[in-house]
């Protein structure tokens, strides 16, 4: 899944907006396929971590209750040129990382 | 296509590879990531949720923390959520009373502040909590969103 995350930011006085967004199902697998009636596998992000300069400034956990295609904004101190370190792990396993700069 | 198959087996295997050394105790896992509460998102009380993912079973209503969403979500499977609190925080977490399970996301802020905003799906009306960890103590506030359409399962 590379290049699943992309990342925005916006320098506000001494902190930065970050803002990514995931390409990711979130299929939390209580759904069922309409034409064959087969359950539907369970695929959602659990893990999320961002960094700034390699110092994690925010690291949680999500449910496949957060919509599909994840958005994410939170607010780290932060300035113009900073490097932005977002990665998210699934149930499956799966992972991917991006990095940007402020 | 192949090629992708190749790639995708490669980091599955690499996956694997990261998933016996924390078993063995070779890593922390929190070291690589928070490692996910299962039994904090399986819970199926609020109260129970948040003890499993904060620490703390109850939270206080207070003002500090701003919970911004719409009043009507015709899409309940993508809601627009904003926590916010004030101050330093040491975790933020979302919940949604009327999910069947109530913890949506939790994150452990190091440095980051208290701010949240993120889509969330929400199976009927209910409200939707934003908590707020500060000082040990978990501050929360509510705001109900009517949904018309639910987005859990379907």
């Amino acid at each position: 899944m590379a290049g699943s995350i992309k990342i925005r930011a916006s320098v506000a006085g001494d902190m930065a907006e970050v803002k990514c967004l995931i390409t990711h199902p979130m299929e939390p697998g209580n759904r069922k396929d309409k034409t064959t009636g087969a359950d539907i596998t369970p695929k959602f992000i659990t893990e999320v971590t961002a960094e700034v300069n390699g110092k994690v400034v925010l690291a949680g956990n999500m449910s496949a209750a957060v919509s599909k295609n994840p958005f994410l904004s939170f607010k780290a101190p932060a300035k113009a040129g900073d490097k932005i370190k977002v990665s998210w792990k699934d149930n499956t396993g799966e992972s991917d990382s991006e990095e940007a700069a402020v | 296509m192949q090629s992708n198959r190749r790639v995708f087996l490669k980091g599955s295997l690499a996956a694997s590879a990261v998933g016996v050394a924390v078993g063995a105790g070779l890593l922390t896992p929190r070291a690589v990531f928070a490692a996910w509460p299962e039994a904090a998102y399986k819970a199926k009380s609020v109260g129970d949720a948040l003890q499993g993912a904060m620490g703390v079973g109850s939270a206080a209503d207070s003002a500090d923390v701003t919970v911004k969403a719409p009043d009507i979500a015709e899409n309940g499977a993508v809601v627009p959520v904003t926590v916010e609190g004030k101050g330093a925080a040491e975790a933020i977490a979302i919940l949604v009373e009327g999910n069947e399970m109530p913890l949506v996301c939790n994150y452990d802020l190091t440095g980051a502040a208290a701010y949240l905003s993120t889509r969330i799906k929400m199976g009927k009306t209910s409200n939707v909590i934003g908590v707020v960890k500060a000082g040990g103590k978990l501050m929360q506030a509510k705001k109900e969103v009517k949904v018309t359409i639910g987005g859990c399962g379907g």
